[in-house]
């Protein structure tokens, strides 16, 4: 733990600068295949350039990519042991810094009184997931989600009358097309859904969030939620919503589905739309608290 | 791509259609949510500031002082519209606006203001803070800062190239409302509704 000291500080800021700044890998790779498939000059290949254009020119001036800079979830897998409080008031350091250097905006207000903390701090801000496992590593990933696309998160209670939706795959299906069509282009589309089925109201979403964690090119491991994901990324594409709802070949870049047990009564589909501003990344850590290695 | 001249005649205006891009450069208004509120109260505007066939941006940028003190614009992309849509349609026939500059389009009231008035909705692209940014070359004034704080004051910006859609016209046509009607249609199919 001693060791660890030196160098967490550093590391976590530059974290939350990266995130914020620079988007990882596999999504560059799908809003680049993107723009190859919308047709040519059309508004919806125009506006994946400038998206594009714009991811470049975040990374060259260390800036925001986007102004809303979101909410600041971190979700760290750690050894037994390790003193979760003083990581998290590290974490909470790393923010207030990051917000004073830009690359956060003061995005934490009071709910009651209106007032904006300045700092990214108060009651349930950052927002934390520690995760023991039995291994000496440390990783600690972030994600920053901005308003526009929670707003666009939906919670569905099956069996839906409305929809024909019945408490299987097939009306899992059909709820959370739905909830493409309900956010048409307002969550900043092409956007990727994290998706779970069971859970309570409140685990339902949080595990939809956490399926924002794999990567958009896994596969996965159960073979009938790979089949949906598949179908619905297929389906949404066809509901021709497109880039900022301009119409087009791409609503979604990526849909990501896991399951939780649920009581016989409750059967809950809970789904997270995140923005094309798909900012993640994540860092293990070495000894002395220096990043090893970047995640995404 | 059509290049527009801020502020606009009517007849510029009104020859715009659903899809047309056009690139802006001229002075436009920055006012979200509470700008709207006021305006719409009856909030005086300061007598310098005129915004007959002028924009309202929807947005809140981040703005800092360079190391001359003067305003600098870092990052300022749209934020979502439809909140302005109470208001949006009495504001366009009070100020005598020509557009709106937004993201996520708005409803039918902002629509038929479009038509009546002579007004279009332009759609910037979402979270494009970094390009929308270096579209921005001057700051010319910031209206209401004491009393909004610096996201929700009214800031005067001179742009050029500022790319935007025309997804509201004035002629009655949303390509939202098309949108959305072209995918519920495929929507039904697919869920056998």
């Amino acid at each position: 733990m001693g060791m660890l000291l030196c160098n967490l500080d550093s590391s976590l800021l530059e974290l939350v600068r990266r995130t914020s700044t620079e988007l990882p890998a596999d999504v560059r790779n799908v809003i680049h295949q993107a723009i190859q498939r919308e047709q040519q000059d059309s508004i919806a290949q125009n506006a994946l350039n400038i998206i594009e254009r714009n991811i470049q020119l975040a990374q060259e001036r260390s800036l925001p990519l986007c102004q809303d800079t979101g909410s600041c979830l971190f979700y760290i897998d750690c050894p037994v042991g390790l003193d979760q409080m003083m990581f998290a008031e590290k974490a909470r350091e790393a923010v207030k810094e990051a917000t004073r250097r830009g690359y956060l905006r003061q995005n934490s207000v009071d709910s009651l009184t209106g007032k904006n903390s300045g700092t990214n701090i108060g009651i349930g801000m950052p927002v934390f997931h520690f995760h023991q496992h039995n291994s000496p590593e440390i990783k600690v990933r972030m994600m920053l989600k901005g308003g526009g696309s929670e707003n666009m998160g939906q919670q569905y209670s099956l069996p839906m009358v409305s929809l024909k939706a019945n408490r299987d795959l097939e009306g899992c299906r059909k709820v959370i097309l739905d909830a493409v069509l309900n956010a048409q282009g307002k969550g900043c589309g092409p956007g990727i859904l994290g998706v779970c089925i069971g859970g309570d109201r409140a685990t339902g979403f949080e595990h939809s969030k956490e399926q924002l964690l794999r990567k958009l090119d896994d596969t996965n491991p159960i073979p009938e939620l790979a089949e949906l994901e598949s179908t619905i990324l297929k389906q949404a594409n066809e509901l021709g919503i497109g880039p900022m709802g301009f119409g087009g070949k791409t609503t979604l870049f990526g849909v990501k589905i896991g399951a939780m047990n649920r009581l016989p009564a409750c059967y809950f589909v809970s789904v997270s739309y995140m923005c094309w501003a798909f900012r993640r990344q994540g860092i293990q850590l070495s000894e002395d608290g220096s990043v090893q290695n970047w995640l995404y | 791509m059509i290049q527009l001249e801020a502020p606009f005649t009517e007849e510029k205006i009104r020859a715009l259609k659903l899809g047309d891009e056009v690139e802006i450069t001229g002075i436009i208004f920055t006012g979200r949510d509470a700008a709207h509120k006021y305006i719409h109260e009856g909030g005086e505007l300061p007598p310098d500031m005129d915004l007959k066939d002028k924009i309202i941006y929807h947005c809140g940028p981040v703005v800092i002082k360079d190391e001359n003190g003067d305003w600098k614009v870092v990052a300022a992309g749209p934020t979502t519209s439809i909140r302005e849509e109470p208001y949006q349609g009495d504001i366009i026939k009070q100020l005598g606006l020509r557009a709106v500059i937004g993201k996520g389009g708005m409803g039918e009231k902002t629509l038929a203001a479009c038509k009546e008035f002579g007004c279009v909705y332009f759609h910037a692209i979402g979270g494009a803070a970094q390009v929308l940014a270096s579209n921005i070359k001057r700051v010319r004034g910031v209206h209401f800062m004491e009393k909004f704080g610096s996201p929700e004051a009214m800031w005067e910006l001179e742009v050029v190239k500022f790319p935007v859609v025309v997804t509201m016209d004035s002629h009655g046509n949303s390509l939202h409302k098309e949108i959305l009607e072209k995918s519920t249609a495929v929507f039904n199919r697919l869920v056998n509704k």
